[in-house]
């Protein structure tokens, strides 16, 4: 308790507890490596590693941002970001209540998810054919 | 019910695309907490996997798992995922009630006997049927009677999968778990009170993936989720490995985030996805707020001696000392009392650096 008898509470997001951050971006060096080598992509699952309090956005802030940023809307909204590092994307996904339903980093040409889907480009191939009949 | 559409046929009857189907599988993946390679093949699955019915029993419980999974989940991709699964009977989730609700359940086993999955939510009492009854029927008799048509088990929470809190000394209703009477079927074992709600959904979706119960550990827990202690995976395991323990709740470790082993935390000896997959939406876990492991996810977590006591803790100073105590005319308790303001004092004043040697020594 301080003088004035308020709680004081730290905001844990020191250097000191960011354990995760060098290790990660190590990985995602190793990923660039792999990727100009053998052209082999690299996903890095955000939930699956255990975060201290501050760690994602530290990492996320040590990421930047780059040249391209893409908005997505199927099942809810998505954010595809690629960092100041070209080849890493920060991909985010969120359900219909805006709920992240998952965080990945990709490294990688471009996301898999950007590209059109051969079933959609046959269906608005169908529709598209429909409206000019 | 109708299960006769594959889950690809499904989606795309709701107009979703390939492109929001991908999406789906990867953060399917991610809570079943698989490595993003595994899409591609989750992706194939799913695409031919066809909607399972669901029976659930709720026996000897508080509802907290259910709470677990409809707070977290509806209406998320999981809850999409529950769209996909024919959800027959639940009595807390469904509206019809009484006999109705009975039939709905019979009808559900009688269409799909041998391939159902059965979820159970609390224990079983044997010391009486009487204990809990739903529509006069008992739960032992419920149980036996619906697992017979089912495909897998899936026993959700520490009641139902190892008896839990009414298992607890005295355990009065002489509560067992789902394994101490079925023997013949599957059972999956998703521990907790409550288990996180991805968890719940994640076992489902697996077994909705790929037809078949994942691989367990030896106390039947899924080893995606239960593999790794909390302790592992806990980002407070490098104050621990550097002997800096937070000794109350309101001294300068705490307040500085230090390991909470002295407090009580059964971290070490709990296995489970918190530290990874986190609670409310992925915000925090027990320990990120400050409060040990309870282990509720362990057989007989709450008769483990108290959540405020160390694994191992050094018991022994404080014990000497009340002896000593004793034998100058003084009363063991205000002992007790004064050495533990002492230590408190301590602990607040000076935070000195107690290694796992230290404690191994003192125990």
């Amino acid at each position: 308790m301080s003088d004035t008898g308020a709680t004081e509470f730290r905001v844990e997001t020191g250097e000191a507890l960011t354990y995760n951050v060098i290790p990660l971006l190590h990985e995602i060096r190793h990923g660039l490596a792999r990727l100009l080598e053998n052209d082999a992509a690299t996903t890095i699952d955000l939930r699956s590693i255990p975060m201290a309090p501050g760690e994602e956005e530290r990492i996320i802030s040590v990421l930047g941002t780059g040249e391209v940023e893409a908005h997505m809307t199927a099942m809810g909204p998505s954010e595809i970001m690629e960092t100041r590092f070209p080849g890493v994307w920060l991909v985010t996904h969120y359900n219909t209540e805006n709920e992240v339903v998952g965080k990945f980093i990709e490294v990688c040409d471009m996301p898999q998810i950007l590209k059109a889907q051969a079933e959609d480009i046959r269906e608005g191939l169908a529709q598209l054919t429909a409206q000019l009949a | 019910m109708s299960n006769e559409k594959t889950l690809g046929e499904v989606l795309r009857q709701q107009g979703v695309t390939r492109r929001g189907f991908l999406k789906f599988c990867a953060a399917t993946a991610s809570m079943m907490a698989l490595p993003p390679s595994m899409v591609p093949r989750i992706a194939a699955a799913l695409e031919k996997a066809r909607r399972p019915s669901v029976i659930w029993l709720s026996f000897q419980e508080c509802t907290g798992c259910t709470e677990s999974l409809t707070r977290s989940h509806s209406p998320t991709i999981e809850g999409l995922i529950f769209n996909t699964i024919s959800l027959d009977y639940h009595h807390t989730l469904q509206a019809a009630s009484g006999t109705h609700a009975e039939l709905a359940r019979e009808k559900a086993m009688q269409e799909n006997f041998g391939n159902y999955i059965l979820v159970v939510d609390g224990s079983i009492p044997t010391a009486n049927p009487g204990y809990s009854t739903i529509a006069g029927i008992s739960n032992l008799d419920m149980l036996q009677d619906t697992a017979k048509g089912a495909a897998a088990i899936v026993s959700v929470g520490t009641c139902a999968a190892y008896g839990g809190i009414p298992h607890a000394s005295p355990d009065p209703t002489g509560a067992v778990a789902v394994t101490d009477i079925i023997k013949d079927k599957p059972i999956i074992n998703v521990p907790g009170c409550p288990p996180i709600g991805v968890v719940i959904t994640g076992v489902l979706s697996h077994y909705l993936t790929f037809g078949a119960i994942p691989e367990l550990d030896a106390l039947g827990r899924p080893l995606a989720f239960y593999g790794k202690s909390i302790h592992d995976r806990c980002y407070r395991r490098p104050f621990y490995d550097k002997g800096q323990f937070a000794e109350t709740f309101d001294d300068e470790g705490a307040k500085l985030g230090w390991c909470l082993y002295k407090l009580g935390c059964k971290g070490p000896t709990t296995y489970n996805a918190c530290a990874t997959t986190k609670w409310n939406e992925g915000t925090s876990f027990p320990i990120e707020s400050g409060h040990p492991c309870l282990g509720c996810s362990e057989p007989d977590f709450w008769d483990g001696g108290g959540f405020y006591k160390a694994i191992s803790m050094p018991t022994g100073d404080i014990t000497r000392t009340a002896v000593y105590a004793i034998g100058a005319g003084a009363a063991a308790g205000v002992a007790l009392g004064a050495v533990n303001r002492a230590r408190k004092k301590r602990a607040e004043k000076a935070h000195e650096k107690v290694t796992i040697n230290d404690l191994e020594k003192d125990g």
